[in-house]
Parts: structure tokens; C-alpha cells; sequence
């Protein structure tokens, strides 16, 4: 590709051409402050509408200063990127979007992890120069189940529309009006709980302020620990071990699991289990699902629906009901692992200590801002009282750890209580795209072939941080083809190749965010540095290696579990606490 | 869960398909879309932009976008006697805001909005190009210049007996 040089702070830079200037002086060290500028480079989305000009810089010949985001480098150019008058437009413009901010700093959810107060910090904006003739926009602010949109934060990056649209394709966020009454909303300024959003949380991960943050249920959680007459039960997903070490200073990669769980005893948990049994028991119905449908379609069944789609993420499954409501029978039945676990914890671990399931408050800790939604969901409570009572981000657990006065580097490394604490490494490599498939292949493998993985238990066939990716199996002769993608865009091209009879996919395994769980809207915050998600995969793959059991079907605890209780995967009590069915939630334009 | 009805006459859906495969059901078409179908009807209710959003392929979200980022585009049923008042450089500083403000207070309206009975509505434009006759002020296709507060009554007395 054809190069260009050029000086950028007297220093000679040579890059390809069309490289932007940012990039360009990215590449010799200067950081050019930012704020609507948002680069993802691992997941292909960049987000530059030139918006908020914080990026200006002087270019020698041109009378206007220059978005060095948005503007691209050419033979010869000066750029000057700390000019006085650089330095002043900056300036200027940090405080105009300041003036249109409220000042609630201190007690604003995003306070420490705001984009917009780390510029202000770092410009050492003191006042704002006509605060008080400033005109404020404001809004009335919206709770859903899982997401939380306080538009007087918003500064019209429109990073959140980026995700929504161009990454999820889900279109429930847009831009609208001008001036100062211009925000970013679902059509009609609708509540987001009627619009077609999925609740994945992407907005949230990349929003630059306070703007889009998660509901909050950590109050509400302490108000259970505190109840002496309440037993509380803890499980965590795959996804939040491989993160939650960030908050508290640690390299992305880190693994936190016993000082996690440690951290959660003291916090006040009378049990503290883990979300990968429940995956493991997700394996058992899934694997077996997917064997019968498979075993109906090779004995020629003309019915069965085929590829099998994993049902794991509340975001996909809620994007297949509002966007391909006529594909609603091809996920599988089987439930997530957090409800699961929940429909588990409330019959089987509650007679087990003999305590009714009003007393009992299960609470979940996951990566990922629709589990919050989906513990909501109708179907997964019994006579009123959720299966789930409240899942909590992530983030929020870092916030309990902090306030509580624990360093979490500092705590024992303790293992997950008996019988919902025994998990595989199948069970672990959920919280990654291309896990799930990869822990219902080491279990349908068996159970079809009747053999032993033995040592070939790692299909890297199956890994990897491409969008989709496609890999076949060999069952004894019996290929199956498996497909992968992560993202809802690209879950749209896969169900678009379903649709269309293109596809000759067997099963395909689905999650919504970038790099799957371990990516979700719940976890530590990347601040656009995507790398962060895949040190936290290695991390995810590292503890299933170090796992003493690796497959689904051999964990201990999940053999008992059918044993004592369940009978059969897939019979009648399997059925009806483990299984859902999904629902048409589309638009529906009528005739009148 | 149920699903999100949005109701609809079926001539004004025909109406919007007819529109829509004159464009191909091009999304890159929205613009165009938008302006026939307003032409049409009117103005730009929610279930006319959801039909249109479902023609062209689109969210929603993004054809109210586009709807409420041009002042061309209203959501509001407009006035058998649409009247808009310039107020770019010129008229403006001729005086359009008093113009502006008299035909709010005999009106009763405010910018943005339809009488009660549905004649007149009232909307603020950027220039006509007739920057000679500032302020300018136009009740539908007819254009008045020079328009000063006290011509306000003269203007509005004109349409008093048209239906």
C-alpha cells in the first residue's frame, strides 16, 4: 500500500495512506485527547462522526483547525497538536460540553470511570466561563429492567448508536433532533423496554459518560444479606473471574477466582456457588437436545429443526424474538445456566436444608447487563417469587468488595460450597465465545460415539475472536458442522443463511457481545481497548485447563443432581424446571 | 410478552408501498421517501414512520431520527393554511420575531403548532430567497413581504372566510 510522510510535533511519521491523524501520531507516541472517538479494533467498529472536536489540531495550511479523529494524513502535512490555539479550542470545547452537563459528580454512578471527568481532569478545567447563562437540556430519565438512560449525561458521541446499530444491528437507539435537544433514543423517545432492544448492554460499555449505566440491585442485595431469616445464595458466572481482578488494579487476565468466592463469604453469603454447575447441567440438556435432534434428522425426520442454537444469552434469545420471531423454535429449550441454577437452588438445594423458597434470595453475579432482564421474565418464577431474585453486574460486585473495605488481592483463595459449587472445565469455558459449543461437543462426542476424548479435548477448531467462525467435527464418521459467532450482527448472518436454506450448519452457538461473556455490558469497563477481552479469554481457557474434570457429564455433583432429583435429561422433571419456550415479541403493523 | 401492535389504515399503508417501490424500497431512499409520503399526507404521524420504517428495511428509530432532524419534516397535522415565518438574516433583523410574535398571540398558538380548528399552523423557516421583501412571511404558496405586526390582522382577516 502506497505510503505517506509527514511531521506531526516536528517528529517524522511515515503510515499508509488514509490513515487518520490520530492514528498517525498514535504510532510516535502522542496520545491526542479524545471523547466521541471510539476505535474497537478487534471487533471492526470505529466510531468517528468528528462530533465533539476534542481531538483539534492544527494543520499547516488549512484555516480551520482539523478533527485529527476524522481527518486523514497526506504527503507532507504539519501537524501541530499543542499549539496555543490548539490548546485553547480544547479547552473551550471541553467546557461548552460541560456547561450542557449536570454537576453531580460525586455522586454520578460513573464518578472514577467517566471518560468526560478524566478530560476534565487531565485539562485542569477548574470553572466553566458563563456556567450561569448556559442553557441545559434535560430529560426525563428511564428505567428498564436492565439498562438505565439518563439523557442529561448524554454529549452525543454516539458511540451507544455504533454498537446498537452497525455491531448489533439491533436498531433501537438513534440519534434525534438538533441543537440542545438532540439525544440518542429509541423511535419516539419510547422507553427502552418497548423498543427492540435486547438489553446486551453494549451502549453501556461503551458509553464515555454517565448517560447509560445498569440498573443497580446491589441495595437491594445487602437489604437480603441483613435479613437474618433470609438464606442468600451467591452464584457467579465463567466470565466475571476472568475480570473482576481489573477493578482492583490487576493485569486483564488475572484470575480472582478463590479471592473471589472468599470475598463473597465475607461479604455475608450464607452460600456461595458457582454458575458453571448450572452450565454443566446446561451441557447435560443442550448435549442431549442436540443429540436427539440430530439422531431424528439422520434417521430422515423431516420436522426437526436444524442447526440447533444455543439458548444461553438472554440478549440473543430476546434478539431472535423481536427481529426473527418466525425462528423461534430453533434455539434449544434448555434454559441459561443462571436460570438454571436458580430453578435448581429453589427445589432441590432448598429441600436439601430444608428451607422454603420464600426464604431463599438467589443471586446472581454475571457479566452481563440481560440477565438482569431475564431473571425478570414471567416464566422463571413460581406463584410471584423469581427463580433468580437479582443479578448484579460485575461492577457492582467491585463496588460491594470496595465498600465493604476488602482488598480483593488481599483475600484467602477459598473454593465454591458443596453440592452447586462443583463445577468442570466445560462448565468454565462458557463465559467465551465458541465455549459453550466447544463444552456440548466434548459431552455429544462422547455420548454419541460411546468413546473417550481421552487427551483431544481441546477442539481449538472452535476458538478464536473472529466474528463468525466455522469448524467441523468428525463424530465417528459422522462430520457435523458447527458455527459460531459472537455479536448480533453476526448472529444476523447466520439466521439470514437459516432462513434462506443456505445453511449447513448442524448446531451454532450464539452470544451477543464482543468476544462473548467475558466482553458483557456488566464487566469492567475496556475503554476501547479490546485486547482487555482477549487477555480475558486466555484467562477463561487457562482455568479450564487447570480444571481437574474438563467434561460436562463426568462432574460429580451433576451425576447426583440426576441421580436424587432430576431422573433423566430431557424427562419430564428436566422438562419443567430446566426447559422454556420462547415468544414473538416483534412489531406487528395492523390494518385499522 | 406480547408483541407491539401499531395500527394502521390500509389505504395509507398501500399508499406507503406505493411510495416505497417508486424508490426500490432503497433505505439509502429514506429522504425522498419521507418527503412524498408527507406530501401526501400531510405530516408524519408514528404508525406512517413505522410503515415506512418496515418498507425500507430501517429501525424505526432511525426514520424518527431522520424525521425530527429536518425542520421540513413535522409529526404535526398541519394547518389547511400553513403559515411560515422567515426569520433568516434578513427578515430577521427587519423584525420577523415581532411578525412572529403577533401571529402567536392572535393565534393563540405557539411555533410548532395547529389551531384548534385545524386552519392555520404555524412554522419558522431559513430564507425563501426573497431576502428584497424582508421579513417575509408565506400562508401556504402565497408569499407576503414587508409584513409588519400591525399587517398581521390583514393577513389572518383574508383567510376568515375560506373554509
Amino acid at each position: 500500500m502506497e505510503n505517506v510522510k509527514l511531521t506531526i510535533d516536528n517528529k517524522q511519521v511515515e503510515v499508509p495512506k488514509g490513515t487518520t491523524i490520530y492514528k498517525a501520531a498514535k504510532q510516535v507516541g502522542i496520545d491526542i485527547p479524545v471523547l466521541c472517538y471510539m476505535n474497537l479494533e478487534d471487533i471492526g467498529i470505529e466510531n468517528k462522526p468528528g462530533g465533539c472536536r476534542v481531538c483539534s489540531v492544527e494543520v499547516e495550511g488549512r484555516k480551520n483547525l482539523a478533527p485529527a479523529c476524522a481527518t486523514e494524513v497526506f504527503d507532507g502535512m504539519d501537524v501541530k497538536t499543542h499549539t496555543m490555539r490548539v490548546i485553547n479550542a480544547r479547552r473551550t470545547v471541553v467546557e461548552f460540553i460541560l456547561s450542557d452537563h449536570p454537576k453531580d459528580c460525586l455522586t454520578c454512578k460513573k464518578s472514577g470511570n467517566c471518560e468526560l471527568q478524566d478530560l476534565a481532569v487531565r485539562l485542569g478545567i477548574r470553572e466553566i466561563p458563563g456556567q450561569e447563562y448556559a442553557e441545559m437540556s434535560t430529560y426525563k430519565t428511564d428505567y428498564s429492567p436492565s439498562i438505565v438512560r439518563e439523557l442529561d449525561k448524554c454529549i452525543m458521541c454516539r458511540r451507544c448508536e455504533s454498537m446498537c446499530n452497525d455491531f448489533q444491528t439491533v436498531g433501537a437507539l438513534n440519534a434525534f433532533n438538533r441543537g440542545f435537544d438532540a439525544a440518542v433514543a429509541p423511535a419516539f423517545e419510547m422507553d427502552l423496554q418497548y423498543s427492540p432492544c435486547t438489553y446486551c448492554g453494549q451502549c453501556v460499555a461503551v458509553c464515555p459518560t454517565g448517560a447509560l449505566t445498569e440498573v443497580d440491585h446491589s441495595r437491594d442485595l445487602i437489604d437480603a444479606i441483613s435479613d437474618p431469616n433470609t438464606t442468600v445464595v451467591a452464584q457467579t458466572a465463567p466470565a466475571v473471574r476472568a475480570a473482576l481482578g481489573e477493578e482492583f488494579g490487576q493485569e486483564p487476565g488475572t484470575l480472582v477466582t478463590g479471592k473471589m468466592v472468599s470475598a463473597l463469604r465475607r461479604l455475608g453469603f450464607d452460600y456461595v456457588f458457582d454458575t458453571d454447575f448450572a452450565a454443566d447441567l446446561t451441557i447435560m440438556e443442550e448435549g442431549t437436545e442436540l443429540l436427539d435432534r440430530l439422531k431424528r434428522h439422520l434417521d430422515g425426520d423431516q420436522d426437526v429443526k436444524l442447526p440447533m442454537l444455543t439458548s444461553c444469552c438472554p440478549a440473543w434469545v430476546r434478539f431472535i424474538e423481536h427481529h426473527f420471531p418466525d425462528m423461534k423454535d430453533i434455539p434449544s429449550s434448555a434454559r441459561s445456566p443462571q436460570q438454571m441454577f436458580g430453578s435448581i437452588a429453589k427445589t432441590y438445594f432448598a429441600d436439601k436444608i430444608e428451607t422454603k423458597r420464600e426464604n431463599m434470595v438467589v443471586v446472581s453475579i454475571m457479566p452481563c447487563l440481560a440477565k438482569k432482564y431475564e431473571s425478570q421474565r414471567e416464566e422463571f418464577s413460581v406463584e410471584g417469587n423469581p427463580d433468580v431474585d437479582f443479578s448484579v453486574s460485575t461492577r457492582e460486585l467491585a463496588h460491594l468488595i470496595r465498600e465493604a473495605n476488602f482488598n480483593l488481592m488481599d483475600m484467602p483463595e477459598e473454593d465454591f460450597d458443596r453440592p452447586m459449587g462443583e463445577s468442570t472445565g466445560a462448565g468454565v469455558i462458557f463465559g467465551t465465545t465458541g465455549g459453550v459449543i466447544e463444552a456440548a461437543t466434548r459431552t455429544a462426542y462422547e455420548m454419541h460415539t460411546g468413546g473417550n476424548l481421552d487427551g483431544n479435548i481441546d477442539f481449538e477448531q472452535l476458538r478464536g475472536f473472529e466474528g463468525i467462525r466455522k469448524a467441523t467435527v468428525d463424530f465417528n464418521g459422522t462430520p457435523i458442522n458447527i458455527g459460531i459467532a459472537h455479536g448480533l450482527g453476526n448472529a444476523r448472518k447466520l439466521l439470514e443463511a437459516i432462513r434462506s436454506g443456505e445453511s449447513e450448519f448442524h448446531a451454532i452457538e450464539i452470544m451477543a457481545c464482543p468476544g462473548g461473556c467475558i466482553g458483557g455490558g456488566g464487566q469492567p469497563l475496556h475503554h476501547n481497548d479490546t485486547t482487555i477481552l482477549k487477555a480475558r479469554q486466555k484467562a477463561i481457557y487457562e482455568e479450564d485447563k487447570n480444571k481437574p474434570i474438563r467434561k460436562s457429564h463426568e462432574n460429580p455433583e451433576i451425576q447426583t443432581l440426576y441421580k436424587e432429583f432430576l431422573g433423566e435429561a430431557m424427562g419430564e422433571k428436566a422438562h419443567e424446571l430446566l426447559h422454556t419456550n420462547y415468544f414473538d415479541i416483534s412489531r406487528k403493523i395492523e390494518i385499522s | 410478552m406480547s408483541r407491539i401492535k401499531v395500527k394502521i389504515k390500509e389505504q395509507d399503508l398501500t399508499k406507503i408501498r406505493e411510495i416505497c417501490q417508486a424508490h426500490n424500497n432503497e433505505p439509502g431512499e429514506l429522504i425522498n421517501v419521507l418527503q412524498q409520503t408527507q406530501e401526501h399526507f400531510g405530516y408524519l404521524p408514528a404508525e406512517i414512520q413505522e410503515a415506512v420504517a418496515q418498507e425500507l428495511g430501517l429501525p424505526v428509530a432511525k426514520v424518527y431520527g431522520v424525521v425530527t432532524f429536518y425542520s421540513f419534516f413535522t409529526m404535526i397535522p398541519q394547518g389547511r393554511y400553513p403559515i411560515s415565518i422567515c426569520t433568516g438574516t434578513a427578515c430577521y433583523v427587519r423584525g420577523a420575531d415581532n411578525v412572529l410574535q403577533e401571529f402567536k398571540r392572535q393565534l393563540g398558538i405557539a411555533v410548532g403548532e395547529t389551531s384548534e380548528d385545524g386552519k392555520f399552523s404555524l412554522n419558522c423557516l431559513r430564507c425563501v430567497g426573497a431576502c428584497g421583501l424582508a421579513p417575509v412571511v408565506l400562508v401556504g404558496d402565497k408569499t407576503y413581504g414587508r409584513v409588519a405586526p400591525d399587517g398581521v390582522k390583514d393577513i389572518l382577516a383574508e383567510y376568515q372566510d375560506k373554509e
